[in-house]
């Protein structure tokens, strides 16, 4: 594929990494505020400790190095980590584990590597497989959008779960939490149950799951507002989204009882959020436009693969990760040919 | 070659030419068995017993052997004391045996080993290399168990499990554990952890020399202010 040469000016407004990280975290918040509404204040919670626990850990960091904190913190990516980590782990997640995952977030995966601009790995999602891996239990224990909740907790109640880990009086978890649409649509199948038989389970809304489908939408109106203010581009959100859609639609044509539509796909889980907000972390994945059409398009096929036939029920953490591996391959062999020269990795 | 004291041996055994954390030799039986420090001791002591037997044998017949087939023959040297080993193991400590699995057999292919053979003991005399080959096994063996300890710690909150396995039945009040609330990372008692953990230990070991270094530079500046300026 080609794409225009882009002639100079390059430079044709002044910006920064602060800048470009404040457009993200807006376009995080009505999502942000959305889950806040459907899965209770655990959110909120979950996502103050976590910034809290990021800004500590930054700041040790730089008092380590000997550098200056106020820069680092200010430049927002560590509380953009924050955030992010914050949105994807369940609302009632102990405190500790927040703390465990933010930590090796920022200290193990971002700064032992350098610090912003040197990691390798998305650090947000690495500390959400960390948790995975080791706490499945807590990981995956979600609580249902308010409209099917029959026991919502108050402010101080969700306080208690998250830092007491007691339930309030006379609840069990089984009553508190509930499978997300993804959890459904996997048992469900696993059952030989067929998708239209599924969809009627209380869970599934019109394209994804209940509530889940608004804030995916809002993520979707959220990345529109990055690319409008340039803080990404169009490359990796659409090739993410085409690649999933791609595979959802073929395996759904061939035998649309045990493989959901591509709608669902596309609108349940973290789906809009990986693509416009977790995929496109500027650091972590290719630079060249051409690699990172093939990087995202990989993430959403990888997605996919894992969501249908892989042991966990979301994939964004793991094909992103995965993908960040492939990161530096993708770029060594998709750069852009310099003029004179044969073609990219020949020179 | 043959000035080499005892000393630097040790220290070079234990610390400043460890096998795992600076050579960063046989690191796949390192990372694969360290889920828990009873297995790391285990699998360290097997190596360490074949490693000074291979490096006796191997300095006694350092005259004999042709220089063109010595590799084959370190390597048939080797074998045959994996294999020994190996037996033994299986008559004595059954359940750690079991264990250990195929990284009994494999430390023939511990890298750490041939290595020692080849570098030290094929060049010094039966003694030199005795002690090479002592101390080289248990700076290996001290990397195991402590990497053992800190991956079983967070991975299970527990220290020493299955210690009976190992020292009989009244070894069981060697195993220390945080209590049944004790909820660990599971990550850490799987590869990645290994890996992790790995990585900080060589770290931390950077980071110590670096320390010392700066400190034996700052001594010798106050000691000699005159020479420095």
């Amino acid at each position: 594929m080609q794409f225009p040469t882009i002639t100079s000016p390059h430079t044709d407004r002044p910006n920064s990494v602060q800048k470009a990280m404040l457009w993200v975290v807006l376009a995080l918040i009505p999502g942000a505020l959305a889950m806040i509404w459907f899965f209770g204040w655990g959110i909120l919670i979950n996502m103050v400790l976590a910034i809290a626990t990021a800004i500590a850990c930054e700041a040790l960091v730089m008092k380590l190095r000997d550098r200056q904190v106020k820069p680092v913190i200010m430049d927002l990516s560590a509380i953009l980590t924050a955030m992010l980590f914050a949105i994807a782990v369940p609302p009632l997640l102990p405190w500790w584990l927040t703390v465990i995952g933010v930590a090796f977030a920022i200290l193990l995966v971002k700064q032992m590597y350098g610090g912003l601009g040197y990691n390798v790995f998305n650090p947000a999602m690495a500390a959400y497989v960390l948790l995975l891996i080791s706490y499945p239990v807590q990981m995956t224990s979600w609580l249902p959008p308010v409209m099917l909740n029959e026991n919502p907790l108050t402010f101080a109640q969700t306080l208690g779960v998250i830092f007491g880990g007691a339930l309030p009086n006379g609840l069990t978890w089984d009553a508190v939490t509930m499978a997300t649409p993804l959890d459904t649509m996997r048992t469900g199948l696993s059952l030989n149950q067929t998708v239209t038989e599924i969809s009627s389970s209380p869970v599934l809304g019109e394209f994804g799951g209940k509530g889940w489908e608004i804030v995916a939408g809002l993520y979707l109106l959220g990345g529109l507002f990055m690319l409008y203010k340039k803080a990404i581009t169009w490359h990796i959100p659409v090739s993410t989204l085409a690649g999933l859609a791609v595979m959802a639609f073929l395996f759904n044509i061939i035998d649309g009882d045990a493989y959901p539509l591509t709608s669902f796909h596309i609108f349940s889980g973290a789906t809009m959020l990986g693509a416009f907000f977790i995929a496109t972390d500027p650091v972590s994945a290719p630079g060249t436009r051409k690699g990172q059409l093939y990087y995202g398009a990989s993430i959403g096929v990888l997605i996919y693969i894992i969501r249908t036939w892989g042991g966990y029920p979301d994939a964004i953490a793991f094909s992103v990760l995965l993908m960040n591996m492939a990161a530096p391959t993708i770029e060594f062999f998709t750069r852009p040919r310099t003029f004179g020269h044969r073609g990219a990795g020949h020179d | 070659m043959s000035d080499i004291t005892y000393r630097q041996l040790i220290r070079d055994g234990l610390w400043n030419n460890n096998a795992a954390l600076v050579a960063l030799l046989g690191l796949c039986p390192l990372l694969a068995v360290t889920n828990t420090a009873i297995n790391g001791l285990g699998l360290g002591i097997a190596t360490t017993v074949v490693l000074v037997l291979s490096n006796i044998t191997v300095s006694l017949i350092r005259n004999i052997v042709r220089n063109e087939i010595r590799l084959p023959v370190f390597v048939l040297v080797i074998a045959s004391f994996v294999t020994a080993v190996e037996l033994s193991m299986n008559a004595w400590f059954f359940e750690l045996y079991k264990i250990l699995g195929i990284f009994i057999p494999l430390i023939v292919t511990n890298c750490a080993i041939i290595g020692r053979a080849e570098a030290f003991a094929s060049k010094n005399n039966l003694v030199k290399s005795t002690v090479d080959g002592l101390a080289m096994g248990i700076g290996f063996t001290l990397v195991l168990v402590a990497l053992g300890a800190m991956r079983e710690f967070i991975g299970m909150g527990t220290l020493f499990t299955q210690a009976h396995l190992m020292f009989g039945e009244a070894a069981r009040g060697l195993t220390f554990s945080m209590g049944d609330n004790f909820q660990g990372a599971l990550l850490a008692i799987l590869p990645p952890g290994a890996f992790i953990a790995l990585g900080l230990m060589l770290a931390m070991k950077n980071w110590i020399d670096q320390r010392n270094e700066e400190r034996a530079k700052q001594a010798a500046l106050e000691e000699e202010p005159e020479a420095a300026a």
